[in-house]
């Protein structure tokens, strides 16, 4: 019996087991303080819809042996360039959505080959290089923000005419159009169908995509390079498609962020976002090498949660906020965590 | 000395009684008795998964027994009950162990890895403030020893060189030298120390092993090759699915009945020979090859493989024999000139290798040859899902064509059948299975392919009897029965004569000669020394 407790905890890992203890927790304080746990559990879909894509884009990088993509801003980028240029075109509505995802993508395209390719001449410290990269990058753009020819004059400042704002709102363009669609509640709990089966249905695809003959290879080099070279794969092509398509995820997953946000934030608002990303999907039980489908799932889940009902309980129970604090080590810590279990299987 | 010589009522230097152990509900040992007595060598041999290595483990206080929840049973060490907990434990009883894959430290010189943490030193002004930590090394003391140790165990190489770099048998011997200069040292377990050896240096360990006994150190060793048991061990311990099937003296027990005892099943005949024809025409042709392998550079080969022949390469470790095969299927850089079936066939490109019927079962099985994350099916179809795009079903975008689930699993278990892998099912975890059950796994995978030339390299090392056998036979079934040329690569000269139709010998990077299988032994080991021409 003990020994069988004990196999259900390695199983299902200690760590999740402490995040999902936390979450309950926090929902037994929120039912013990009569807080209203229909609009609290309707956030937290929200949010699982809303991140869940950025953190499966970190899948393919992991499984592509390029560890957890810290570069995921790369993709994001392309996908806020793609949002950026759709509203300054005025496409309205679901067309909109389209177009920015469309251009996120042709972008996101060439970015990725040239991450892959450099992260090809600088193997080994893929999530160094990815944190840096990203950081940079992200820095680069802001000057980009201020000085790209944009007109319209929703988007750039007031004053003065040039240069983008902080942050577009999409009222009445496209918010919130993939969470309204279909949208229905259950006692009392609204779904975000849309944005759901959005999720949804990149995960199949992404599952799919791994049982593909490329999806095989890639998976295959990072297993093990010297063997895929045997059998007539080059892990240098691999690790280019990994990249291509954790960034095309990545960037679809910003647009698709931005809509349920119902803003597109621009300049130093990407520089963190690979963090909480990678936060979920090792809560979820993926390691530096191995992550699956479920992983993203349970570990977004998990986290979005916690994020959402942190704030309103922890305020209910202390004066005060400490769920910023929380959210920092639970990130941090997870990330951390996963570090140390490098090299470990 | 031998076991009878030591003095009786004396505890023996090592006593189990009735040792249990159990991974996750399966029992790998099952009440396992053994003493080995001080200066005795003791061989254990047994087929892979029989549970030596567990047995080894437990003795050794490897974490892996204590993290899967320790064992059953005790053992005595000099009549003392003891139960470690950690290798150090172990070591500090008197227990030393000379590893299968090496434990040495790559960036450290030889004479530092054989001192390891038992360095002579001298005190420092700085020692009564800080203790012994900030001693001095005594290095001349320190080379002088390991010189000792070294040329104990015959290895005339300079003390003072990094580990880096050495050939794999000068590794084991660095490790048998740092057992060797250990004082205290009561027992000594071998692991395996034989699998990368040559025949000379195979021989040389054995005289090492010897030199221990002497000393009075009780020697425990686990082998595969019953000849080296034979020469060597004063009793044998035969185990077989954790139990202790037979415990003989191999002075008066023939290779033949240890190997019935491990296998549990009489030894089959050899594989059969066939009829080759000799002036058939060639299925490989190669002239000038040079192949730039690390450790076994190929200079100028130039060889003929003939249509549905076995032809062997054989020669000393080092001298370029792995290379040929390497070079060829594209691992390696190599350039020259090859014609397969007469037309020209491109070099450094793996891909096109495959393409054009060549397969290749690498002797690194656990580097090259597996996905060890993966599962036995998964293994065996890649390279043929890659290469050839097979188990795929069909899709408009030939890299997006999703894997045929149903027509994989079918393969897999059909191989599973055929080649008699002992697996739990085609989902397992290849790492998961034994040494020959992984090469026969490599096997499956290359026979996917349905090659018409098969290159296969050190098919049997380290595999056991049982499997060793199968996976002969398997190579000419395929040779027979289907018409695949094979050509061979091994370091075992008794195998290879007795399959092969040619056998060819390289000797510094090139072709020495080609020997009939049936020349005589001198002819292989004049050939094998570079010294063809001088006997001629």
């Amino acid at each position: 019996m003990n020994e069988q407790i004990r196999a259900t905890i390695k199983e299902i890992g200690l760590p999740r087991l402490l995040i999902a203890g936390f979450l309950l927790a926090l929902f037994a304080v929120a039912v013990a303080t009569h807080m209203d746990l229909r609009s609290l559990i309707s956030d937290s879909i929200t949010r699982v819809a809303r991140n869940g894509i950025l953190v499966l884009a970190l899948l393919p990088a992991v499984q592509g042996g390029l560890g957890l993509n810290f570069g995921l801003p790369i993709g994001i980028i392309c996908g806020l360039i793609g949002c950026v240029v759709s509203l300054n075109a005025g496409v309205m509505g679901v067309a909109g959505l389209a177009y920015a995802t469309g251009i996120g993508l042709v972008l996101a395209i060439p970015a990725g080959v040239a991450y892959g390719w450099l992260l090809n001449r600088t193997r080994g410290q893929e999530m160094m290089v990815g944190t840096y990269l990203g950081f940079a990058i992200v820095s680069g753009m802001s000057i980009f923000w201020l000085l790209a020819p944009f007109k319209n004059p929703t988007l750039v400042w007031a004053i003065g005419g040039k240069g983008l704002r902080t942050t577009l709102a999409l009222t009445g363009i496209y918010d919130k159009i993939l969470d309204r669609w279909l949208a229905f509640s259950v006692a009392g709990v609204a779904i975000p169908t849309g944005a759901l089966l959005v999720f949804g249905g990149l995960c199949f695809l992404v599952w799919l995509f791994f049982r593909t003959q490329m999806g095989i290879s890639i998976a295959a080099a990072r297993s093990n390079p010297r063997f895929a070279l045997a059998a007539g794969i080059s892990d240098q092509r691999t690790r280019i498609q990994a990249s291509v398509l954790t960034t095309v995820l990545g960037a679809i997953g910003i647009v698709v962020y931005s809509q349920s946000f119902g803003f597109v934030q621009l300049y130093t608002a990407p520089l963190l976002m690979a963090f909480p990303a990678i936060a979920c999907i090792l809560i979820g039980g993926a390691t530096v090498t191995r992550a699956t489908i479920g992983n993203v799932v349970i570990g977004t889940l998990l986290f979005q949660s916690i994020l959402t009902i942190a704030l309103p309980v922890t305020s209910q129970v202390i004066e005060g906020d400490i769920s910023e604090t929380a959210r920092l080590i639970i990130q941090n810590g997870m990330i951390l965590y996963a570090l140390t279990r490098v090299g470990k299987s | 000395m031998s076991a009878t010589s030591t003095t009786s009522g004396n505890a023996a230097a090592l006593e189990l009684r009735d040792v249990v152990k159990e991974f996750e509900g399966n029992r790998v040992l099952k009440g396992v008795s053994l003493t080995v007595s001080a200066g005795e060598i003791h061989a254990l041999v047994g087929e892979n998964g029989a549970g030596k290595s567990t047995l080894m483990n437990i003795l050794f206080g490897m974490p892996v027994i204590h993290e899967t929840g320790g064992y059953g049973g005790q053992a005595l060490l000099g009549g003392e009950a003891v139960r470690f907990k950690s290798p150090a434990e172990a070591m500090a009883a008197g227990i030393g162990m000379v590893h299968q894959e090496f434990m040495l430290l790559p960036g450290f010189r030889v004479a530092e890895n054989i001192k390891l943490n038992r360095e002579p030193a001298h005190p420092t002004p700085l020692t009564p403030l800080f203790g012994h930590g900030l001693d001095a090394l005594d290095v001349p003391r320190m080379r002088r020893d390991a010189r000792q140790a070294l040329d104990r165990v015959g290895l005339g190489i300079d003390e003072w060189l990094p580990v880096a770099g050495l050939p794999v048998g000068h590794m084991q011997f660095v490790e048998i030298a740092r057992e060797m200069d250990k004082e205290r040292l009561k027992l000594l377990i071998f692991d395996e120390p034989t699998a990368v050896l040559t025949e000379t240096e195979a021989d040389r360990l054995l005289e090492a092993m010897r030199d221990f006994a002497a000393r009075g150190v009780a020697v425990l060793f686990i082998t595969h090759r019953l000849d080296e048991v034979r020469a060597a061990a004063d009793r044998v311990t035969v185990l077989r699915d954790g139990e202790i099937v037979g415990q003989v003296d191999p002075k008066t027990t023939s290779v033949v009945r240890i190997a019935e005892l491990m296998v549990g099943r009489p030894a089959a005949a050899a594989a059969g020979r066939r009829a080759f024809d000799a002036a058939g025409d060639a299925a490989l042709t190669i002239t000038k090859l040079m192949v730039d392998m690390p450790g076994e550079p190929v200079h100028d080969v130039s060889l003929t493989v003939k249509r549905g022949e076995i032809l062997g390469i054989g020669g000393l470790a080092g001298q370029g024999k792995i290379g040929i095969a390497n070079g060829i299927m594209g691992l390696y850089p190599a350039s020259g000139e090859v014609l397969l079936h007469g037309e020209p066939f491109p070099l450094n490109e793996p891909r096109k290798a495959l393409e054009r019927g060549l397969a290749f079962v690498s002797e690194d099985r656990r580097g090259v040859g597996l996905l060890g994350e993966e599962s036995v099916e998964l293994n065996i179809a890649l390279a043929a899902l890659e290469a050839q795009g097979r188990f795929l079903r069909r899709f408009p975008i030939p890299a997006l064509r999703p894997l045929d689930q149903g027509a994989l699993r079918r393969h897999a278990l059909d191989m599973i059948e055929r080649l008699d892998i002992r697996t739990q099912g085609p989902t397992q975890q290849v790492r998961r299975l034994s040494g020959g059950n992984q090469q026969k796994v490599c096997l499956a995978r290359a026979m996917t392919l349905e090659p018409k030339l098969l290159f296969v390299s050190e098919p049997t090392r380290g595999i056991d009897v049982g499997a060793k056998e199968r996976v002969l036979q398997i190579l000419v079934g395929l040779n027979r029965d289907q018409g695949v040329t094979v050509v061979m690569t091994s370091s075992e000269l008794a195998e290879l004569r007795s399959l092969c139709d040619r056998i060819a010998i390289v000797y510094r990077g090139r072709i020495e000669t080609i020997l009939p299988p049936g020349a005589p032994d001198a002819a292989f080991g004049l050939a094998m020394a570079g010294e063809t021409a001088a006997a001629a």
